[in-house]
């Protein structure tokens, strides 16, 4: 009896390990058969390199270069906001702050990454875009900075809690060998645990970078979505995950415009993966 | 125990389709600009038949159509016309798409009410929308760059707009947004962002106007009158951007369904109409 209960035990845990396996390869499948379709009518070249997205028109234009270099813009410059930061904040909290400091601050992190991204989207229209129009006196202040700036706050948990663990399994006697040698504590910090931690500081930026490629409504709510090249962080952008949320609903199933969007979720699908196995490489110290 | 949880789950998903499908409910679904008028519809007709249940949700006039399609709503609220491809992809499915006009709507062009700029002609509104225009002291305005506020694409507002004002009507013309246009995913956006930016330029259906924003004087032409888009003006069909509002039904509609098509269409169902700042049809 106890025998049959363990073997069906450990068949089921197996089926449950495997079930996401199976889910993601359905998935990717679906993916493939409804966004591969869009190159029956378009080339993949005109797809990609296209500049411009007018996809209810007869005929559809369907280029998304507009929207890739979108997403891009918008990923660029919250990298550049939230890296500096986010790794900043993990050295302090793994290394320097006080214990009190430290439990407040780490509480603090996990409440950005409680909030969600629909909240700090309306947050951000409401005060950020209108002092963004300000400083910068642009005619609008929905604009890919203002995107950016937002998404910095939503990748920041994500690298400060994978970079502050990365820096805590550092081994001792590192952070010990480089005192005895007379190093002062930010020597030590810049030049043995930071070189050391390397690999997880960057798994942590890619896992942030992750986030925010594929964030999709505060993105809506405070970059414009005007399908332009960007030419600079200061004029509004649309993003691939804001062109298929904004238009699924009105894409007619099996009309060219659905497959598209498919094909947008392809191209999303790639770029985060990319950066996942990145990250993944980079963690496990296979590069 | 187990027994216990499987039973319950069991009669959770027996029961669940068992109270959506209930046979005193529809479900309608589409227009963002005719959602508070469906919504207003919905109550008042609740309110004198108790039974029945009225869902009304948003989502856009393309929306509201592809779940018409999909049999996943009764009733589709649209601000533009069925297209010829929406048509073949229902009867392929099954579903005739049957359309009943059941009010008149405005498209107000919004401005803040800082821009001196106070009328304009249906020519230079598709100037300014396709960017042939970008600053507004071409238009007698101060030296700021034009903002253009849009519709996403899944709104019959921004179809209807490219198509009878971008377009002037003509079907051959390919003229489009100017690709700079922000896409905002709601009127109410338009209207706060118009509300806030003394360059900005917008239109959704007049309903949506408050003081924050001032709606600009239209003329067909530069030889016509400039008309202020109010419900008189809609009703005597002067002014030059007003739309119709329809329903469309999968075959003409019975039941319970037309049941509630024709409250919308009686006196009191009209009134609804007026007091939610729409024009209503057979005056």
């Amino acid at each position: 009896m106890r025998k049959i209960k363990e073997f069906l035990i450990e068949k089921l845990i197996l089926i449950c390990g495997l079930a996401s396996i199976f889910f993601v390869g359905l998935i990717f499948i679906f993916l493939l058969k409804e966004g591969l379709a869009v190159f029956k009518s378009v080339s993949a070249f005109a797809f990609l390199g296209g500049s411009k997205w007018y996809p209810i028109s007869e005929p559809p234009q369907l280029g998304i270069l507009p929207l890739i270099l979108g997403s891009l813009v918008v990923t660029v410059g919250a990298a550049i906001i939230s890296i500096p930061i986010g790794v900043g904040c993990a050295v302090y909290i793994a290394e320097i702050a006080p214990l009190k400091i430290k439990e407040v601050l780490k509480a603090g992190i996990e409440l950005l990454a409680a909030i969600p991204s629909v909240v700090l989207g309306f947050i951000g229209m409401i005060t950020l875009v209108p002092l963004v129009k300000k400083v910068f006196h642009l005619p609008t202040g929905l604009t890919a900075l203002s995107g950016s700036i937002m998404l910095a706050f939503m990748a920041m948990p994500t690298i400060v809690s994978i970079a502050e663990d990365a820096l805590y399994s550092v081994p001792k006697n590192y952070k010990e060998g480089a005192f005895a040698l007379g190093a002062t504590h930010w020597q030590t910090i810049y030049r043995v645990i930071l070189p050391a931690a390397s690999r997880g500081i960057l798994a942590a930026i890619m896992l942030g970078i992750g986030r925010v490629i594929g964030e999709t409504m505060a993105v809506m709510m405070i970059t414009g979505n005007a399908a332009v090249i960007p030419k600079s962080i200061l004029v509004p952008v649309r993003t691939l995950t804001a062109t298929i949320a904004a238009e699924m609903g009105e894409a007619v199933v099996g009309s060219e415009h659905y497959f598209a969007l498919f094909a947008i979720g392809i191209v999303l699908f790639v770029i985060s993966f990319a950066i996942n196995v990145t990250a993944d490489l980079c963690l496990h110290e296979r590069i | 125990m187990l027994k216990k949880i499987v039973l319950l789950a069991a009669v959770f998903f027996i029961a669940v389709p068992v109270f959506a499908a209930g046979k005193n409910s529809i479900q309608i679904k589409g227009s963002d600009t005719m959602v508070n008028l469906g919504q207003a519809w919905a109550e008042q007709y609740m309110e004198n038949n108790p039974a029945d249940f009225i869902a009304v949700t948003g989502g856009g006039s393309g929306t509201g159509l592809s779940s018409l399609i999909s049999a996943t709503c009764d009733i589709a609220m649209s601000s533009r016309n069925i297209k010829e491809k929406e048509i073949s992809l229902a009867k392929n499915r099954g579903i005739e798409p049957y359309e009943t006009k059941v009010a008149l709507d405005g498209l107000a062009v919004v401005v803040n009410p800082a821009n001196p700029v106070d009328k304009l002609t249906v020519a230079q509104l598709a100037d300014i929308f396709t960017a042939r225009i970008s600053n507004w002291k071409e238009l007698g305005g101060k030296d700021r760059k034009i903002v253009i506020l849009s519709r996403e694409v899944n709104s019959g507002t921004h179809v209807y707009f490219k198509e009878h004002v971008l377009r002037g009507n003509d079907s051959k013309s390919a003229a489009e947004f100017a690709p700079g246009a922000l896409m905002l995913s709601s009127s109410q956006a338009i209207a706060d962002e118009v509300a806030g930016n003394p360059a900005g330029i917008g239109y959704y259906g007049m309903g949506y106007v408050s003081s924050k924003q001032k709606p600009v004087a239209v003329a067909k032409d530069t030889a016509s009158e400039y008309i202020a888009p109010t419900i008189d003006n809609v009703v005597n069909n002067t002014y030059p951007i007003s739309r119709p509002l329809f329903i469309y039904t999968n075959g003409a509609p019975c039941g319970l369904v037309k049941k509630f098509v024709d409250f919308m269409l009686s006196i009191e169902g009209q009134k609804i109409v007026l007091d939610t700042d729409f024009v209503p049809v057979g005056k």
